[in-house]
């Protein structure tokens, strides 16, 4: 044995372990991972781990965290063991949460419709008439596609007695799969060698066929699919990104979306354009305003209307939340004999509604093995919320007074007890606590399941440790075929429904925020230009009231930037700003970018820390340049050159136009002190092609030539004016058969203008004003697309 | 004997600035409600013209007119114009279930219509249960044997301690402020004396209708004097069934009363929902005429 990572693992007592037997022989599934990394050096085996590591962290990928006051994005916790389930038990999971799925469907249909099983007694009807997830309006009305529930997931663990149980149904808008997918990709990256041996299924060809399904679920062809997210604030922000960004569907906030007349719609650069398919990760009573919860600012005014008049499919239904309240898990063993005409195969933990009198004489008979908490829940049991109580440990005549006051308020579940997996704990196999979330989504021949999951692993022992929020951490589920399985790789293959997606048209939301993208990235590097000449200059006269200084005081002081910090407060904003709106439009944007921007904000702070004004500012600022470079190719140049990339592009250019037009307004004043011409065409980057071009020494003539007139340097007016011009003519609705957008003239006037102008004409007025012309444009494109 | 009643409502809004196209629910027209009220003829108009129009019965079994307005307004106006023939009777005789047996008597209704009392026993979006509210309902109801006892009780009790003030409180104030102050109209009445009888076990619902106002004797009726108005519903046992009580005026409601519908508090059941707010740029004002033909 090369490691001790092995030799000390000692399953917990009476606890069952998924890798070790009774007998303490490690099970015949895991035997190959066991050896394979019992094969690995300590230093091999950091050095696989930290492949993973590297892959998270360079993809981006995090959750969210709330703490007392305030939340933030937390590396992903990765537990890099996988937890491996033998294909033949899962077969056996997979058919009894299928039935499961059936029995969900079956009750979800009855509470928004019939409601027969309150009127045969078989439901308390105060669980549901009391239920806040219980939605009014939605009952009644039957979904388009003929199912309430296309996505779910449970939440299982497995009992003393070594048998799965099903903790809690996840029918709302269950979380997960996408973290599920960076989960495996990071894992098989550690474990690379022995994941291309192990006959573990692949995960691929569920979320495709998934894909298929909702494709499918349009009514017409040019419909569309669209994932409804709460936005960048919520916990699971990233996963609706990234689900959105691999399955190819537009990420869509409920203020993108519209209701015109009974069909839904979402605001794009082209106008409103038919959404056919929503797969909502919003609970359900945010969706509408109108008539769901009226304090929503989530939701979109109609929705239920357009679900009324079959407008489009949810997926899941509105109104799915109240499948998820603790106190079915009482009824869903009985009513599956009602409605699915067989007992439950795959049992859910026992639960008593305490609101049945012998329900609560058998908790008062076992009350040492029982928890109190609200029926009223729709949390996992194994969440302490703080609204749990022992039951143990009241006396029995408090409990018994408890149970008679409040039991119709209460449910009592037998307290979990989760089986254990390991987990690399300081470097060796340790066994904690572990939640299993699965999930099954709908297709056209019937549920499927994701061949995986996503494990919860305790930070301790307790098994109530298993929360993210609290420490927990995630690992990878691989289910492991005793044959070779189909190779599927999650990067695009060639298989018919891989081909090419058709963009969609661009909801003006995101077309909002990559102009804006485009124009503080734009900013930003103009700003540590500015800076990086101001402290140059410092340095070399080491006099900060020298009038070269003072003439480009102005320019700082309009981005609010104040030179005397070396690296400045209105710098950091920023690039807060560009990583703010880019956060808004993550779905459209490739982690490398994003690690780049992240980059800069990081290494920007630092030295705001230490940096002192003069030469040691100057050379932070060309530090920073060289990483800005950075971050405009990526972003910039790897983007596909759709219409995302057109609103980049123009915010890009009319930001750079807007400040060249003030610097050249300012430093060919003839009032600016002499040396401002060089300082402009320093700031203008163009040092060598003016020395090219003009062999004379700098006159105001030469520097407004270059600068502003000249079509072929790429930092002039002109060539963004031209650049504008042409992006502009390529919106949607610009150029009419030559009846051109009032943006697309006021684009033209300006190229028009630039085109005949003389160097002599460029006065600072006449350059002012065309700054001025040039930020009505972001006016004029608000209207028009935004 | 019935009565029947011809109800015009007119609502205006003007606002400084042209708003948006804005989508809205109107609750503005009375129920046919069996052996209360039934309609004879009901029509609302709105001005301008609708982009967008249709009707729905929502889960109470209220008519409710969805519209979308078109952009650019600085005025709407919504017009309605209904017959209604009033048949409710008033009980004068209590056949509700002692307190004691009332929630055995809620327990048994198996059912999730619209009227089942299981509806509106918890605390509901506008109705949360306040405690200082509770501990006055159950102050003031200790003498009271039966469910109709404690529904008066309570209904008075508040009539007496709450000063009818149509400036103290607006419609998103919230219960316990408005009961703290110890005023408002007949919204915060209503939806106090709801989250009191739903502390005593009691379901309460709240009630949309209108109003008619009788002049003083030998005084001409003012055009528009009537009102739109609220009230409340409570289950009062399996033979009693509902019964309505008014508290701002402190009696059962009567063929004065007429109803548009019913919820589990104002949110439920709001004349309009919707309507853009705009801080001070906003007037707006309604009146009513119930006049008997």
């Amino acid at each position: 044995m090369s490691g001790d990572t092995l030799g000390s693992y000692r399953t917990l007592d009476g606890v069952p372990d998924e890798f070790m037997d009774d007998m303490g022989q490690i099970r015949p599934v895991w035997q190959r991972f066991a050896s394979y990394l019992d094969g690995l050096s300590p230093s091999e085996r950091a050095a696989h781990l930290a492949r993973a590591d590297q892959y998270l962290l360079d993809s981006g990928v995090f959750y969210r965290q709330y703490g007392r006051d305030q939340s933030a994005e937390r590396p992903w916790p990765l537990s890099h063991i996988p937890l491996l389930i033998d294909e033949a038990e899962w077969r056996e999971l997979t058919a009894g949460l299928f039935q499961r799925a059936d029995l969900l469907e079956a009750l979800m249909a009855d509470l928004y419709g019939p409601n027969r099983l309150v009127a045969d007694g078989k439901l308390p009807p105060e669980l549901v008439a009391g239920n806040r997830e219980w939605l009014r309006p939605m009952v009644g009305l039957h979904p388009r596609s003929g199912y309430f529930l296309h996505f779910l997931a449970f939440e299982l663990g497995r009992g003393p007695d070594g048998k799965w149980w099903v903790l809690a149904d996840r029918t709302q808008a269950p979380s997960g799969a996408g973290y599920a997918l960076e989960n495996r990709v990071a894992t098989s990256r550690a474990f690379s060698e022995l994941y291309a041996r192990q006959n573990v299924y692949r995960l691929a060809g569920f979320f495709r066929s998934f894909r298929d399904t909702l494709t499918s679920l349009r009514s017409e062809k040019d419909g569309r699919v669209a994932i409804l997210t709460p936005g960048p604030l919520n916990e699971t922000y990233f996963e609706h990104a990234y689900i959105a960004r691999y399955l190819g569907f537009n990420l869509v906030q409920g203020e993108d979306l519209a209701v015109d007349r009974g069909s839904l719609m979402v605001r794009t650069v082209s106008g409103l354009r038919p959404v056919d398919v929503l797969w909502r990760r919003l609970d359900g009573s945010y969706a509408d305003p109108l008539e769901l919860d009226h304090s929503s600012r989530l939701g979109t005014p109609g929705m239920v209307s357009a679900l009324r008049a079959g407008g489009f499919t949810m997926v899941n239904a509105l109104g799915s939340g109240v499948l998820e309240t603790r106190a079915f898990m009482a009824f869903l063993p009985k009513l599956a004999e009602s409605l699915t005409g067989r007992p439950l195969d795959l049992p859910n933990i026992a639960t008593w509604w305490c609101g049945d009198p012998v329900a609560r004489e058998a908790v008062q008979c076992t009350a040492d093995r029982m928890i109190l908490s609200p029926a009223m829940a729709w949390g996992l049991p194994i969440e302490a919320d703080g609204a749990q109580v022992r039951a143990g440990e009241l006396t029995p005549g408090d409990l018994a007074e408890r149970l008679e006051r409040e039991g119709r308020a209460l449910v009592a579940q037998e307290a979990v007890t989760l089986s254990t997996t390991p987990a690399l704990v300081d470097g060796t196999l340790q066994p904690r606590p572990f939640a299993l979330r699965v999930f099954l989504a709908r297709t056209a021949s019937g549920w499927s399941i994701l061949p995986g999951g996503f494990a919860r692993i305790g930070a301790s022992p307790d098994p109530a440790a298993i929360n993210m929020q609290n420490g927990g951490s995630a690992a990878d589920v691989w289910i492991v075929s005793r044959n070779p399985v189909r190779e599927d790789s999650m990067l695009p293959s060639a298989t018919p429904s891989d081909r090419r997606v058709t963009f969609g048209a661009l909801p003006s939301r995101s077309a909002d925020n990559l102009f804006w993208l485009g124009r503080y990235i734009e900013r930003t590097e103009g700003v540590i230009r500015l800076l990086r000449s101001y402290h140059a200059r410092l340095a070399e006269t080491g006099d900060p009231d020298n009038p070269q200084l003072n003439a480009m005081l102005p320019l700082l002081t309009a981005h609010g930037v104040d030179p005397a910090q070396g690296i400045p407060e209105g710098l950091l904003s920023s690039i807060e700003a560009a990583i703010a709106t880019a956060g808004q439009v993550r779905d459209r944007f490739s982690p490398d970018a994003w690690s780049a921007l992240d980059d800069i904000q990081r290494t920007a702070t630092r030295m705001a820390t230490r940096v002192t004004p003069g030469d040691d500012a100057a050379r932070a600022c060309s530090k920073l340049l060289r990483k800005m470079a950075g971050i405009t190719g990526l972003v910039h140049e790897n983007m596909y050159r759709a219409m995302g990339w057109r609103f980049l592009s123009i915010g890009r250019l009319h930001e750079r136009a807007m400040g060249m037009a003030q610097m050249l307004a300012v430093l060919s004043d003839p009032q600016a002190p002499e040396g401002a011409l060089d300082l402009a065409i320093e700031l203008g980057d163009s040092q060598l092609t003016h020395r090219r071009r003009f062999t004379v020494s700098t006159s105001r003539a030469t520097v407004i030539d270059l600068l502003a007139l000249d079509p072929l340097n790429p930092r002039s007016l002109r060539h963004q004016i031209d650049a504008l011009r042409e992006v502009i003519d390529s919106l949607p609705d610009a150029n009419d058969h030559g009846a051109l957008s009032p943006v697309a003239k006021a684009a033209l006037r300006l190229y028009t203008a630039l085109a005949v102008a003389e160097p002599e004409d460029m006065t600072p007025e006449v350059l002012l004003r065309l700054r001025e012309e040039i930020g009505a444009l972001s006016t004029l494109l608000t209207g028009a697309y935004l | 004997m019935t009565t029947r009643y011809r109800i015009h409502l007119s609502m205006q809004y003007k606002f400084d600035q042209p708003v948006a196209a804005g989508r809205q629910l109107l609750r503005l027209s009375p129920a046919s409600i069996p052996g209360l009220q039934q309609v004879v003829s009901r029509r609302v108009t709105i001005r301008p013209k609708a982009h967008e129009r249709r009707s729905f019965t929502d889960f109470f079994g209220t008519q409710v007119v969805e519209v979308v307005l078109p952009t650019g307004q600085t005025e709407i106006n919504y017009d309605m114009l209904a017959e209604v023939i009033c048949t409710g009777e008033s009980d004068s005789f209590d056949l509700s279930a002692p307190l004691a047996d009332l929630a055995g008597q809620i327990a048994v209704v198996t059912s999730l219509a619209s009227g089942s009392p299981h509806h509106f026993l918890v605390p509901s979006p506008r109705v949360p249960l306040v405690r200082d509210i509770a501990d006055f309902a159950r102050d003031v109801t200790q003498g009271a044997v039966t469910a109709r006892e404690a529904v008066v009780a309570l209904g008075l009790a508040l009539h007496e301690a709450l000063a009818f003030d149509d400036q103290a409180t607006d419609v998103d104030t919230p219960i316990d402020i408005a009961f703290g102050g110890r005023h408002g109209v007949c919204q915060d009445f209503s939806q106090i004396m709801i989250s009191g009888l739903r502390s005593l076990g009691i379901p309460a619902a709240y009630v949309s209708g209108f109003l008619r106002t009788l002049p003083p004797p030998g005084q001409k009726k003012l055009q528009g004097a009537d009102a739109m108005h609220a009230w409340v519903r409570a289950w009062t046992g399996g033979e009693a069934g509902w019964v309505d009580y008014d508290p701002t005026n402190a009696c059962f409601a009567n063929r004065d009363h007429v109803v548009i519908g019913y919820g589990r508090d104002y949110s439920d059941a709001a004349p309009v929902v919707g309507m853009l707010r705009m801080g001070g740029a906003q007037t707006s004002g309604h009146a009513v005429d119930v006049e008997e033909i």
